[in-house]
């Protein structure tokens, strides 16, 4: 077996590795494809669909689609971006995100992908449901305002952390993360030292006494759009 | 040539997005000759005196007088922009949104923590306008033309965005300006 | 130790304290004590050396499953869109009145829970209940409060009378009264055949042979799906893996389709066959049928064939002398999902996780139930399997169309004189069908469930077969009098509460759809909206991870299509800048309310 595979994104040859993903291959190549609940130390969750590709005119999830000689991958495209866009405003009406007071803001992913979109406000009405905060655990509290459903949590505590301290519970619009107890976080073995309190994309698992800490100005995606760093790589 | 009027109000805000508005600074001066101002809190101007080329709405409408002075902004302005996430989404009044009045009635007057109210007394004079049962972003109520993020948005947005509306340029907002707080 | 505490780890001990058994272990409890308490599932989680929280994961899943108690009888009354035209609203209503409670509440005796459930599979004897495990049809008025009263007198829905189904229906172990409704049998499924000459003519030639004779009769997956069975063996066979799977899919979720109930019910040796030929085909000693929680009825029924196979080593070691040929059969039971009917989300279920799909690659044939390799195929499939092994792959390619050989069960239910299911030969036309099941002033017509298409009169010259309408088997008839966007609206809601919320687009997006569906509705539609409902459809099928949310906006988007003048006649363009949808009544109901004093703003 050959050790390159070789494809194109919008026109572009791309090599990849055997066994990498379309967003690996892309991230190496510096080709930013859009995504949210993908994460390069996890196993990728393809929940968001914010990463869909057209790969020979097929869509799929870039972060679970494997590589393959001579494809050709669709990715950035007035359809797409009208797509992704869709995916978003959808992820905002169905929570409730207020930015203005939001730990996370200007650190967070799901702003970040909404603001290199161009998106000034959701399309949709927001659904304004009711949702828990647990601010039990002595150094982590939960917004669940605030989540986007993209299983990092679950994965790295699962699998990294090795303590499976959040799952998903429940279907349809009700599905929601809940933590390995009868009800309160504080009750789990999750530490702040966890994996799992690291990776959310968003502003639910948020770790105490540490908000804010940045100005205005200088977070993470102030100045530069969230993907910069990927595209930084292609020379 | 009669110079285009723009009208401005806060509904369920707090102001700060007019705040942002003179942040400005001298630009202000350039909007004087680009506009005039009617009905505004900026000349106090309370009842509307003609057609207007753009009405900015900061707030959403959280009592009957917030829906009513928006649907007069609707009949009067020929581009209605919701300026700042609380226009926009309703924001920190619609925190509000899935507890129930009487619930948040209570909590404000009668049994919140701070609150010293020995009467029991929750205001409700007739001159008072009636609360909605949640918070209404503007696009619930009327047809919004433009949102423009922020909270506040930043005067450069602002500008920017009244520039190109009042000249009939596209609205082309750079990545710096589009923030959501 | 605690009755709970006992009665738990004895069911756990039962299922071998095995976490992959969590569906039996979760039913089983849901069973003995109306819920699976907070507590069960510590003891639950404890026995099977799992978390907590994946036992609640699992439960939550579940419309069958509670952690909340319900009553020792539970009534699912079924609310599918075909119900609601045989009136199922007056019987929720005198459901109701009997039982003075609301839906979704169990009476203050703790006793009777009052449920609404989608599809049962009984569209065409609707309307249509389940109590607890009791199938009850055609439901009016006068049955309802007998039902009830004859509930309250000894709280066992095993022991409510009415009269006896045909076939196998009047099985002592099935004792139903729901009927087969078989109007039309075919050459394949309900013809007389010779039962185990498809297995002997399999064993007597290599696996391979086998897979080639169903390549050969170019048989395509019944489930809906369509994919040549005969590949999905071959990969499935060619996969590397010690243990392989034949996994049968009973689910038959999809509202209007009721084919495999009757399969299930008289035919149930034929698919057996069928499965344990593919077993032989595709190297797999172990298959398991999924049967859908709502046809639990048929199980007792299903476990005594299986017996008897076991019995006539039709099933079990070295079967019918061929030496090394060992496989068996169990039953996994379900608990109210229709996502489950998604192969992978069967596979998931199969494992006693919740019902979410895997991601693909891997693919079943590669990695499936438990990681092995797996073909997962529908129950009218394995049974034509069965035929084609017994009469050869020329004589099946015989009947139905050029690329769909074969016969296709039909369950055809709505607005007809002769609602059943028909055995007929691919091809067939829309126009004629209508004219077999009586329903020649049909307005439109429902292809393949929800999940295919509404056609409108212009569209019934055209055939049912995989080249043109496809469809798993339903097949739903609305007369000229129905609101085809209420239609649409309802087939959206059932996508909405049965998307397993895995996905933005199919989580969110279809309660979208909904709302703006129920917008135009309530005639505050605007031209816009059918923009909006035609590109947010598009995002949600092309976006959406499996061929749920793939498929879900199809009633919003065939529609729009078909009946466009239906919805452009609701629309109106909106000139005074106003959103129509704002209520300032309701938005003042509660500030009026509480003030005790109405709007001077607004007095209209
Ligand atoms: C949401 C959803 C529900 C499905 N439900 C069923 C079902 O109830 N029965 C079934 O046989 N196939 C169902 N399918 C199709 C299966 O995924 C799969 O294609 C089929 O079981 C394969 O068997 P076949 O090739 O014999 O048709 C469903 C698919 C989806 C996406
Ligand atoms: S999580 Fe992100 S999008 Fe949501 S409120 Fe916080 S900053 Fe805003
Ligand atoms: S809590 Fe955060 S990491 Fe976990 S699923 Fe929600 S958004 Fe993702
Ligand atoms: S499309 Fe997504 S949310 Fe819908 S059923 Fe499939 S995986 Fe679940």
């Amino acid at each position: 077996m050959s050790d390159q595979i070789t494809f194109t994104i919008d026109g572009v040859s791309i090599k990849g590795k055997p066994g990498q993903t379309i967003l690996q291959a892309a991230d190496e190549a510096g080709i930013y494809i859009p995504r949210l609940c993908y994460h390069p130390e996890l196993a990728p969750h393809g929940s968001c669909r914010v990463c869909t590709v057209l790969v020979n005119g097929k869509p799929q999830a870039a972060c679970t689609q494997p590589i393959s000689e001579g494809m050709t991958v669709e990715n950035d495209t007035p359809e797409l971006k009208e797509h992704r866009c869709n995916i978003i405003d959808m992820l905002f009406i169905e929570g409730n995100h207020f930015c203005m007071f939001c730990e996370k803001s200007g650190n967070c992913e799901l702003q970040a992908v909404a603001y290199r979109l161009g998106i000034l406000a959701p399309k949709f009405s927001y659904l304004f449901p009711k949702k828990d905060v647990d601010a039990t655990h002595p150094d982590i509290f939960l917004d669940l305002n605030r989540c986007i459903l993209c299983g990092r949590c679950v994965e790295a505590s699962k699998n990294v952390d090795g303590k499976g301290a959040f799952e998903f519970v429940g279907r349809s619009i009700e599905k929601k993360i809940a933590v390995n107890a009868e009800a309160n976080l504080k009750d789990t073995n999750l530490a702040v030292t966890d994996k799992a309190a690291d990776v959310c994309p968003v502003g639910t698992i948020n770790k105490k006494r540490t908000a804010f800490a940045v100005p205005i100005g200088k977070r993470l995606y102030d100045k530069k759009p969230i993907g910069s760093e990927i595209e930084e790589r292609k020379k | 040539m009669a110079k285009p009027k723009i009208a401005t109000t806060s509904l369920a805000g707090c102001f700060g997005c007019h705040m942002s508005l003179l942040d400005i600074d001298e630009r202000i001066l350039k909007l004087i000759e680009l506009v005039d101002f009617d009905k505004s809190p900026v000349d106090d101007i309370k009842e509307f005196t003609g057609r207007c080329a753009v009405g900015l709405i900061e707030g959403g409408c959280a009592n009957e007088d917030n829906v009513h002075v928006l649907q007069e902004f609707r009949k009067h302005c020929d581009i209605l922009v919701a300026v700042g996430d609380c226009a926009i989404m309703g924001d920190i009044p619609a925190m509000r949104n899935n507890i129930p009045l009487k619930e948040c009635l209570d909590e404000a007057y009668l049994n919140g923590p701070s609150t010293y109210n020995p009467e029991k007394i929750i205001p409700n004079d007739k001159e008072l306008p009636l609360c909605l049962n949640r918070v209404y972003p503007c696009h619930e109520v009327v047809k919004i033309d433009y949102s423009l993020p922020g909270c506040p948005p930043n005067a450069d947005i602002l500008w920017q965005a009244l520039v190109a509306l009042l000249t009939n340029k596209p609205l082309e907002l750079p990545y710096e300006l589009i923030k959501y707080d | 130790m605690s009755e709970i505490q006992a009665e738990v780890k004895k069911i756990c001990q039962t299922c071998g304290n095995d976490r992959a058994k969590m569906m039996d272990i979760v039913r089983a409890v849901q069973q003995k004590f109306g819920q699976v308490s907070s507590e069960a599932m510590n003891l639950i989680a404890k026995c099977v050396g799992c978390h907590r929280v994946e036992v609640e994961s699992v439960v939550s899943f579940y419309a069958f499953l509670s952690k909340k108690p319900k009553g020792k009888v539970v009534i699912r009354l079924c609310n599918d869109v075909v119900d609601k035209m045989a009136g199922v609203d007056a019987i929720a209503e005198a459901f109701k009145k009997e039982l003075g409670i609301d839906f979704g509440r169990t009476t203050p005796d703790g006793k009777i829970s009052l449920e609404y459930t989608p599809c049962i599979g009984m569209c065409d004897q609707a309307p249509a209940a389940i109590i607890n495990d009791e199938v009850i049809t055609y439901l009016s008025t006068d049955k309802v409060k007998e039902i009830v009263a004859d509930i309250k007198k000894h709280y066992d829905p095993s022991k409510l009378k009415h009269r006896l189904g045909d076939g196998n229906n009047a099985d002592e172990l099935v004792h139903s009264c729901v009927h087969n409704g078989l109007r039309k049998k075919g050459q394949v499924i309900f013809a007389d055949y010779k039962s185990e000459a498809g297995l002997k003519n399999a064993l007597a030639v290599s696996p391979v042979e086998v897979i080639n004779v169903v390549k050969t009769a170019r048989l395509r997956g019944r489930g809906g799906a369509g994919f040549p069975t005969g590949i999905k063996w071959q990969f499935t066979r060619a996969a590397a893996g010690e243990k392989k799977y034949i996994l049968c899919n009973g689910d038959e979720g999809e509202p209007g389709t009721f084919k495999d109930r009757v399969i299930l019910t008289e035919r149930a040796d034929m698919l057996f066959e069928g499965m344990t030929i593919a077993g032989y085909a595709i190297g797999a000693e172990n298959g398991i049928l999924y049967l859908r929680g709502e046809y639990n009825y048929l199980r007792k029924l299903l476990e005594k064939i299986l017996q008897n196979r076991r019995d006539k080593n039709l099933l079990g070691k070295n079967i019918l002398g061929k030496q090394g040929f060992n496989f068996d059969i169990t039953i996994q039971v379900g608990a109210g999902a229709y996502i489950c009917g998604e192969e992978t989300a069967l596979i998931s279920s199969c494992e006693g996780l919740r019902g979410d799909p895997k991601t693909r690659p891997p693919f079943p044939a590669q990695k499936g139930y438990l990681e092995c390799p797996t073909a997962v195929n529908n129950v009218e499939t394995l049974c034509c399997v069965t035929r084609i092994l017994e009469m050869g792959a020329a004589w099946f390619a015989e009947s139905g169309s050029k690329g769909s050989p074969g016969t296709k069960l039909l369950s055809v239910s709505g607005d007809c004189k002769l609602p059943g299911v028909y055995e007929l030969p691919f091809g067939v036309k829309v126009k004629d069908l209508l004219k077999d099941v009586g329903a020649q002033d049909a307005q439109a017509v429902l292809i393949g469930g929800p999940s295919g298409q509404i056609i409108g009169q212009n569209d019934y010259n055209r055939t049912i077969c995989y080249d043109d309408l496809a469809t798993g088997g339903a097949v739903v008839v609305f007369g000229p009098e129905r609101n085809m966007i209420d239609i649409a609206a309802q087939y959206m809601e059932f996508f909405v509460e049965e998307s397993c919320g895995y996905c933005t687009p199919c989580r969110v997006g279809n309660v979208l759809l909904k709302k703006y569906l129920d917008k135009i509705l309530a005639g505050k539609g605007e031209p816009e909206d059918l923009d909006i409902l035609q590109k947010l459809g598009e995002s949600i099928k092309l976006t959406s991870r499996c061929g749920m949310g793939q498929t879900s906006p199809n009633p919003v988007l065939t529609t729009l299509k078909n009946f466009r003048k239906n919805y452009e006649s609701k629309v109106k363009k909106v000139s005074d800048g106003m959103q129509p949808t704002f209520d300032i009544r309701a938005a003042l109901a509660d500030g009026e309310a509480i003030a005790k004093r109405k709007s001077v703003i607004f007095t209209k």
